[in-house]
């Protein structure tokens, strides 16, 4: 390892003054790359502390207070977790989130992982297939929901017309309280294609050679997927079921944009209710409760995740 | 003619229909394949079918059940109408504004933060580094409500600062860990080289590291233009007259202001081709940065 130029020795005297000392140091190479990183750094470090830190202090804080932002903040003590336990919304919220989370999410993994190992039987046109199953993921938001609103709609929406065309009644998929979720999940799903990339390229960099090796054991397709494709994939797949929970349970533009929560609460997704409380119902103290209780949920279910199937993912 | 029946050749008879045979057996399965990935391919690409048909039908048409696929008349007109019912032009120079400036600042500070935590041997770097990582463990919406508190005392409600200045501060650890990951590929040689030169730390990033890495920067340059296109909660939060709004912001306003009788589908389905169209354009041009990027993050991870 090289390192950087060292500067001649400095006089061997002991330099006595405090700013001496400084600028003693100041000279070394040592102290000329700590002040060098420091500078490189710095920008990013003052941002952490004041868009990061400051706020989750504060977001503390907050949590003990009963604040609207027009009069004084008040302190309630332990208040806002008792409203938030009394809360059936909150509830609600919590519920709708983690049905969404846990269906979506499995379901979208399964389908994207399936859809990665077809793509990769080397058939014609991958590229086109690739494009064409990604270009959903970078629809933007708004316009997802938007279009979204417009396939659910109940009498001119093109999911009906398909159903027509088998022959079923129209179904309500927004204004009816037990489809409205379903409905969402359905349109999350459109979505596979990012991680249908993910798998793919993950499947592309398992050797051939531990797949020739086990034909030659005379292994099968089945045996060949469970004991080497589906070890040797499962750290991507641990790390996309990761993040797929934790952004699943943030869920927020297409809650908001296409039903509000509604109808009668059925799709009011937890970041949806903070966000009323917070900047419609102006509370900001329950609010912050709220973002810490969602807060220590995705740790919590991260924690399972990682304590089960952890446990079975294989690293390289 | 008489067919020599051979050993060899009796063997090589078989070979040749046994491998017809196994020929005709994999490309059954590879039919099949085939097939599915069909279907799949339609009902993804379905959606973006129904919502161009829809932009161009006109307004009786739209609401047709079942479904036309082909409007008749192609209605072009739709675009001209929806884009400027709403000032849409307006909310695109908006956007493209918070996008550029924010585009320079993440590629400048998440750079040097890159490098500075990728070659620059400092002590407290690790402790640093796990501070970057950690807040990426910390969710938008535990910081959300008192960061719009912070913005409100600062007075910088409603104004475009807010979307802006706190990417000028590095933007976000992931992009940092991006860089950092990339310049930590670059041998130690050029540096050694270049300060033996006598060329600063400042001027071995800006002349040897910023020249070499430019799939990074696209890559970065790409996901950072596509949180800011696509931001949606930002605007909603800190932008208040609707002269200041964003694309996003301005798209999801229309719902409501054709509350008037019935929705205009056919009008809202144009303005969200128009709001998704650049960012498609983008992904063709820039295909194999978009993916390479995503799989970055999926696997590196």
């Amino acid at each position: 390892m090289s390192k950087t130029l060292e500067l001649p020795e400095l006089p061997s005297q002991p330099i006595r003054s405090g700013f001496g000392k400084f600028f003693h140091w100041f000279n070394t190479p040592r102290g000329r790359r700590t002040i060098t990183g420091y500078i490189f750094i710095g920008p990013f470090i003052l941002g952490v502390m004041v868009w990061v830190f400051y706020p989750a202090v504060m977001a503390a804080w907050l949590n003990f207070q009963s604040w609207d932002l027009i009069t004084p903040p008040k302190y309630v003590g332990l208040k806002n977790v008792e409203t938030l336990v009394k809360d059936s919304l909150f509830w609600q919220a919590l519920k709708v989130t983690s049905i969404f989370t846990f269906v979506s999410v499995p379901l979208s993994l399964m389908i994207s992982f399936s859809m990665a190992l077809l793509i990769n039987t080397k058939v014609r046109g991958i590229a086109l297939f690739r494009t064409i199953y990604y270009l959903p993921t970078i629809v933007p938001a708004v316009a997802n929901a938007v279009l979204w609103a417009w396939i659910l709609n109940t009498d001119f929406g093109l999911l009906n017309s398909l159903l027509h065309y088998f022959g079923f009644a129209k179904v309500g998929w927004l204004q009816k309280p037990q489809y409205a979720l379903p409905a969402l999940i359905l349109m999350s799903l459109w979505g596979v294609g990012q991680a249908m990339i993910i798998f793919l390229a993950g499947l592309q960099g398992i050797d051939d050679v531990y797949y020739e090796a086990a034909k030659i054991d005379g292994a099968g397709n089945w045996a060949q997927m469970i004991h080497i494709t589906i070890p040797m994939m499962s750290s991507i797949i641990f790390f996309n079921l990761v993040l797929g929970v934790i952004g699943s349970f943030q869920v927020f533009t297409a809650g908001y944009l296409i039903t509000n929560g509604g109808p009668q609460n059925a799709t009011l997704f937890y970041v949806l209710y903070l966000y009323r409380v917070g900047f419609q119902y102006l509370k900001m103290g329950y609010a912050a409760s709220l973002s810490w209780v969602l807060f220590f949920i995705i740790l919590f279910f991260t924690a399972i995740i990682f304590r089960t199937l952890g446990r079975r993912v294989y690293y390289q | 003619m008489s067919t020599e029946t051979t050993p060899m050749a009796f063997q090589q008879a078989q070979v040749g229909s046994f491998r017809k045979k196994a020929a005709r057996r994999i490309s059954i399965s590879r039919m099949l394949i085939l097939i599915v990935l069909f279907i799949g391919a339609v009902i993804m690409f379905a959606p973006f079918a129904f919502l161009i048909s829809s932009s161009l039908k006109t307004e009786t048409q739209v609401f047709q059940y079942p479904v036309q696929w082909i409007p008749n008349p192609v209605r072009w007109m739709n675009y001209v109408e929806s884009l400027t019912q709403k000032p849409f032009f307006l909310y695109f120079r908006n956007t493209m504004l918070i996008v550029i400036f924010n585009q320079i600042a993440i590629l400048f500070t998440a750079s040097l933060c890159g490098y500075g935590f990728a070659r620059i041997d400092f002590p407290g770097r690790n402790f640093w580094f796990g501070v970057a990582l950690a807040t990426m463990m910390l969710p938008y919406y535990v910081t959300m409500v008192p960061q719009f508190i912070l913005f409100t005392r600062l007075g910088w409600m409603d104004s475009y600062r807010p979307l802006i200045i706190p990417y000028f501060f590095g933007g976000g650890a992931f992009n940092v860990f991006l860089f950092r990951q990339f310049f930590k590929t670059i041998p130690e040689d050029f540096s050694d080289a270049a300060r033996m030169d006598g060329c600063s730390e400042f001027g071995i990033y800006w002349r040897i590291f910023v020249r070499l890495s430019t799939p990074v920067f696209i890559t970065v340059s790409i996901f950072t233009f596509m949180a800011s296109w696509n931001d949606f909660i930002g605007p909603l939060l800190y932008i208040n007259s609707p002269e200041k709004f964003t694309i996003a912001l301005g798209l999801s306003t229309y719902r409501s202001m054709m509350g008037v009788g019935r929705t205009r589908w056919d009008l809202l389905m144009a303005a969200s081709v128009a709001m998704t169209a650049p960012v498609v354009i983008l992904f063709f041009i820039l295909q194999r940065y978009f993916i390479k990027g995503v799989v970055m993050s999926g696997i590196k991870g």
